[in-house]
């Protein structure tokens, strides 16, 4: 399977880059880590006229958490979600979902980015940064805007992203202390698209109920269940707590339905997921909080 | 469409040739360099047999096109063995203890073994599995290349003390 | 110490690992060019119009065929599996007036290379009058449903029937009857090299040579110039390395046509590589079939009957392999157990999917499965172990050689063997006692853990014969060359095992040819476990003359008698006077003609040798599987596993381990993993490794692979059964049984998706 022919470009500041979208517009695509464009152009399914290579725009590649925001340049590499000990301490549930991308090989070339911008169904960092309340940079070669994660995917890969914009930023806000955290996946094998996945973020105050509640699931595109969030605040952890939140997470939850799994199961799986997100969660702040967390 | 010159380091050599943008790094190495130890079986990222060490990470080259690897440094199984007498240990290892049958994915998955090894110089066996998990193989049914990566990884610390 | 028994490193490794072993792809000719093949995208329609003006005006582009330049087109015929009625279906190379499959060769392009090829494609016109598809085995035999074949009026290409002792007189003497019905999911070898072809015409001398056969090597040159008028003597086969077979690469397919009357047409090389998503459309699928089994028992657990209709879904074409798929699995569902009352009624259906041929264990993987369900659904009705319900019917050594009955295409006499003790055997290693009772308290526990048995029995080294040639050259160095074929699974390691041991030298110094048809002239390839037992009788027979002419060579050259020389590392020598010997090499020497003629003997030490028999020797063996189902999510972790085989004399006990494993997993993958799958237009859903999912090395286990020598086979001289199949064909049955048990579930179909899983445990609530 050969891609069609296209011409190519390799920009080396996010100006040229962007000068490049602005030319081009829908005739063009960007090129990242290429995990998930590169399939498609070599099936032929999507078919650029123009390729911007985005591989050669060192600015658009950093990790930096000062001032108590983290900040993601977009071609940053998934590999690097998982080996930063900064994310690791503040922002564990991005190392965590970033670990469940496909493989090793992937996540040493797919990008932050690039996973947000192609936002399959299923999709770990969409999920993430969703749950996490993350911000996405959009900038054209003349104007930039800020879109919440919530806002930012649409539909089956299709983002607000316009087509001379490049997403070139990620800021995730820093969460209260001793958040828990926790995500959950299952998938037909290790590494393969989820079926079903939640995320979790729950904090705990001194008296034991919950103060800080997120959730959300998998879908078409991500759900943040902010019913079942608003159920749990204020409320004491409890098995009981954690299954009605997940029943209403889930109720009437838009599902797809493929070969590998109908909407019912992936409505059923996100259901435990979901109650199993919240429940470690809910361990791990608990944990954070005796400062026996590791 | 024009062609681009592209330049870069395979195996400690200096290549270069000229690649219309859209010919994928696989397809390069192979039929422009003859280096036909890097396999194709999928053209999809998923199978791993076209893993090559990119700037000493693997990575899938049907995934990359030429023109991506200008100015890189790319290590291939052809670059693997010291010499044309020796093997590598993760070689020696996989020879010696029936790692491969039809030899189709051994390429891709020899590589990433010596990625893991460089990371993880003793990797439990979950941790090999974890880092395979992206290489398949019809044939061998993966135990014996669990138990030549474990194996290797004493040889090779073995040498550097 | 003898090579035979000894984990001998393998001799086809070096290359294979240092990356530089030639598989087809890596093969570049002289002003070689490039072929994509046009396939069709309807399953089912009249070809009306291929109109390829456009795309030969592209740069690049030498030329696009169709079957208007393929005057006198053929069908391919069957090798073997050769039902009456199946000769009605059969495929010709290209589409001529109509499409039958979504994968259907429709177009050949050539042009420089593979990308430009590509490009073409895209630019043919092809007009499709659409006509409606079936996909459905039992929906295609219906009347009304579209007809697929002018010549089978009701999709239906064979039908035969297996009738041993009285089933209808047993069934009334029955406790219990249990009347279920199975089906197993499409699903095939998928090897991970994709197929492909070099071929070059050289037409100054009328001379084709064909890079990539493999499997059936020479079966496939006869087949090859019986299509093209070429006769066989102006085609030359050559065998690269092999990204594995396991049953479906190496058949004749259209493509092993098509390109080289490319390569004669264009007259210039011709490369063709398929890529991935072809490989999934139009390599031979396998393994769907649907069972309806009615079984009769005491209530003892004994089985008085079995009576089962099988319907074969067999694609859209009759492939090279007919219909062995279904003779196998009706010859086989009984495994090794005592069912003296057997009937079978085999249906081999068309319908509008990828044809069909054999993969790993073809038609045995199905049929454990659904037997050994049975089996647990009578031990589960009759409130007995199904360990027991085993025990009880298992086929006693007394018994062997045990004739089961007549088939009309199959052998069915059990030779050697002692399944109850191998079975006892695989339960206590297992520890399958102990394993009762842990289930029983993680159930307790609300953990759905279980334990699943599949018996199996396998076939194996069918005949009819074999070909050997064992020469000894100039340098003294043993070379072998054999009717078998590579395939990645060490039959050069094995057979060179073999000769070093006959005649007594360095395994360094024995050489094996193979696949090569200029120097090995006849051979009935490797498939169905065979190349040990045929090929390695073959070559212990001409090793056994290569030995007898040293041995006269040395004595007229020693001026000592036969009967005090023997042979040692790679010499003849005097027994007791080891001073007084001769090298091979020297003997080589003087074998040469001017010497030999002089002194009235035929010159050279070659010999040639066919083993042939009409047997078959059979391994038998044990799957035990124990899992834990999580009943939330339906994913299932195999915690143990175990499969033991009988395979009579192991030649390298390193690589039959490697056989069992590589079988297991395949077995795993189409137990859990993998399926063709296919809308209602016909169109099929898994054309890529997103969709069809192998297994990693996540979803493997570590298993205990037992394999033994209790009885070797009385067919062959070394005593061998193959050992390439036991290690895949009861899994199906094993984790079926397995998640059965855990869930108290039934399980009827596979695969054993996550789905399917859920849908099982909500049914079984829903009952209480």
């Amino acid at each position: 399977m050969k891609p069609a022919k296209f011409d190519y470009h390799d920009p080396t500041s996010i100006d040229e880059a962007l000068g490049l979208m602005s030319q081009f517009g829908d005739q063009a695509r960007p090129l990242a880590g290429g995990q998930s464009l590169v399939p498609l152009m070599n099936f032929r399914l999507i078919r650029p006229a123009h390729l911007i290579d985005l591989n050669g725009v060192d600015e658009l590649s950093y990790l930096s958490a000062e001032d108590a925001v983290l900040r993601i340049g977009a071609t940053t590499r998934q590999r690097q979600l998982e080996r930063s000990a900064e994310i690791a301490r503040r922002w564990p549930l991005l190392r965590d979902a970033a670990a469940f991308i496909g493989h090793i090989q992937i996540r040493n070339r797919g990008t932050v980015g690039g996973s947000l911008a192609h936002a399959f169904p299923s999709a770990e960092l969409p999920v993430a940064m969703v749950t996490l309340g993350a911000s996405m940079l959009l900038r054209a070669k003349t104007t930039r805007r800020s879109v919440r994660a919530e806002d930012f995917f649409l539909s089956t890969m299709t983002t607000a992203l316009q087509p001379e914009e490049l997403l070139t930023e990620i800021s995730v806000p820093e969460l209260p202390a001793n958040t828990g955290w926790s995500y959950q996946e299952v998938s037909r094998r290790y590494g393969d698209f989820a079926l079903a996945g939640s995320a979790s973020l729950l904090a705990i105050d001194g008296k034991g109920d919950i103060r800080y509640a997120r959730l959300a699931l998998t879908g078409v595109t991500p759900i943040r269940a902010r019913k079942a969030e608003e159920s749990l605040v204020g409320e004491r952890p409890s098995e009981a707590l954690f299954c009605d939140a997940a029943q209403r997470a889930t109720e009437n939850l838009e599902q797809d339905s493929d070969i590998h799994a109908s909407a019912e199961y992936r409505r059923a799986a996100c259901a435990a997921l979901a109650r199993r997100a919240l429940t470690q969660a809910a361990q791990r702040a608990s944990d954070s909080m005796k400062g026996t967390l590791r | 469409m024009s062609t681009r010159q592209v330049c870069l380091t395979i195996n400690g050599r200096e290549y270069t040739g000229a690649v219309e943008p859209r010919k994928l790094l696989t397809d390069f190495l192979r039929d422009d360099l003859g280096l036909t130890g890097t396999h194709v079986g999928c053209e999809q990222g998923v199978c791993g047999a076209c893993t090559v060490l990119l700037n000493g990470e693997p990575v899938r080259s049907c995934l990359l096109f030429a023109v991506q690897a200008n100015g890189a440094e790319l290590k291939t199984v052809e670059g693997m063995a010291p010499n044309a007498t020796e093997l590598h240990p993760l070689q020696e290892k996989f020879w010696e203890l029936h790692g491969l049958q039809c030899g189709f994915c051994t390429p891709g998955i020899l590589l990433t073994a010596e990625a893991l090894l460089k990371e993880i110089p003793h990797p439990s066996e979950e941790q090999i599995r974890e880092w395979l998990s992206g290489n398949l193989c019809r044939c061998t049914g993966y135990q014996n290349i669990v138990t030549a990566i474990h194996e290797a990884a004493k040889t090779l610390s073995e040498r550097r003390t | 110490m003898p090579y035979i028994g000894s984990s001998v490193k393998r001799k086809e490794d070096v290359r294979l690992l240092r990356g530089i072993g030639k598989y087809v792809g890596d093969i570049h000719r002289a002003g070689m060019v490039h072929a994509a093949i046009l396939r069709s995208t309807h399953a089912h329609a009249r070809l009306v119009k291929i109109d390829a003006a456009a795309a030969l005006k592209l740069p690049g582009v030498l030329g696009v065929l169709t079957a208007a330049d393929m005057p006198g087109l053929k069908t391919i015929p069957m090798r073997t599996g050769v039902i009456p009625g199946l000769e009605r279906s059969q495929q010709t190379p290209i589409a001529t007036t109509k499409v039958r499959y979504v994968g259907e060769p429709v177009a050949v392009v050539v042009a420089e290379n593979r990308y430009l090829a590509e490009d073409a494609l895209e630019w043919i016109d092809v007009e499709y009058a659409a006509q409606g598809a079936v996909i459905d085995a039992s929906e295609s035999m219906k009347p009304g449903a579209p007809r697929l074949h002018d010549a089978t009026p009701n999709n239906v290409a064979a039908n035969f029937q297996v009738d041993v002792g009285d089933v209808d007189e047993a069934f009334r003497d029955a406790d219990l009857i249990i009347e279920e019905e199975f089906s197993t999911q499409r699903h095939s070898a998928v090897p991970l090299e994709n197929r492909g072809l070099v071929a070059e015409w050289d037409e100054g001398r009328g001379l084709l040579t064909m890079w990539g056969p493999t499997k059936m090597t020479h079966t496939n040159w006869r087949i090859l110039s019986e299509l093209t008028g070429l006769p066989q003597s102006c085609i030359h086969f050559i065998e690269p390395e092999v990204g594995g077979g396991f049953g479906a690469r190496g058949e004749f397919y259209p493509e092993d046509f098509l390109i080289p009357f490319a390569a004669m047409h264009f007259r210039k090389p011709i490369c063709w590589i398929e890529d991935r998503s072809e490989n999934l459309k139009a390599m031979n699928q396998s393994r769907q079939q649907e069972h309806r089994v009615k079984i009769g028992v005491k209530k003892d657990g004994t089985i008085l009957a079995m009576d089962a209709e099988i319907l074969f879904d067999m694609g859209s074409y009759t492939r090279t392999h007919g219909g062995v798929p279904a003779i196998a699995a009706s010859a086989m569902l009984r495994g090794p157990f005592r069912v003296k009352n057997y009937r079978c009624n085999v249906f081999c259906v068309l319908t509008n999917k990828t044809p069909v041929g054999t993969y790993r264990s073809p038609g045995r993987y199905e049929a454990n499965f659904v037997r050994e369900r049975l089996l647990d659904m009578v031990a589960h009705r009759l409130k007995l172990d199904p360990a027991d319900v085993r025990r009880r019917n298992l086929i006693r050594h007394e018994e062997m050689p045990c004739d089961l009955g007549k088939h009309p295409f199959h052998s069915m006499v059990y030779d050697t063997g002692d399944f109850p003790g191998q079975f006892e055997r695989a339960l206590e290693r297992f520890g399958y006692e102990d394993l009762k009772a842990t289930c029983a308290a993680a159930k307790l526990e609300g953990r759905a853990v279980g334990v699943g048995i599949g018996c199996f029995v396998e076939t194996s080294g069918i005949g009819p014969w074999e070909y050997a040639r064992v020469e000894v050259d100039n340098a003294g160095q043993v070379v072998l060359y054999s009717g078998c074929n590579s395939v990645g699974q060490g039959i050069a390691t094995a057979l060179s095992q073999i000769v070093a041991d006959e005649l007594q030298v360095a395994i360094e110094n024995v050489r094996v040819v193979h696949g090569d048809t200029a120097k090995v002239p006849y051979g009935n390839g490797s498939n169905a476990s065979r190349s040990t037992v045929m090929a390695g009788s073959a070559a212990v027979g001409a090793s056994r003359k290569v030995k007898d002419k040293l041995l006269r060579l040395a004595a007229a050259n020693l001026e000592i008698d036969t009967a005090d020389l023997i042979l040692r590392d790679g010499r003849v020598v005097a027994r007791g006077a080891p001073e007084r010997a001769v090298s091979f090499k020297d003997l080589a020497r003087l074998a040469l003609p001017g010497a030999a003629l002089k002194n009235g003997m035929t010159p050279g030490i070659s010999e040639e040798d066919f083993f042939a028999t009409d047997k078959r020797p059979f391994p038998y063996g044990v799957h035990i599987a124990e899992v834990e189902v999580d009943k939330e999510t339906g994913k299932i972790k195999i915690l143990d596993y175990l499969v033991t085989e009988d395979i009579g004399r192991k030649i390298n006990p390193m690589i039959i381990e490697g056989q069992m494993a590589g079988g297991l997993a395949q077995g795993i993958g189409g137990a859990l993993l993998e399926e063709f799958v296919y809308d209602e237009d016909g169109q099929p859903l898994s054309t890529n490794f997103m969709d069809y999912l192998l297994p990693t090395a996540m979803e493997i286990p570590k298993a205990q692979l037992i394999s033994t020598e209790d009885f070797p086979s009385p067919h062959n001289p070394l005593g061998v059964k193959g050992a390439g199949e036991g290690g895949i064909t009861a899994a199906g049955a094993a984790l079926a049984n397995a998640v059965s048990n855990a869930l108290g579930v039934e399980v009827k179909k596979l695969p054993l998706k996550p789905d399917y899983v859920l849908q099982l445990i909500k049914d079984c609530q829903a009952a209480g």
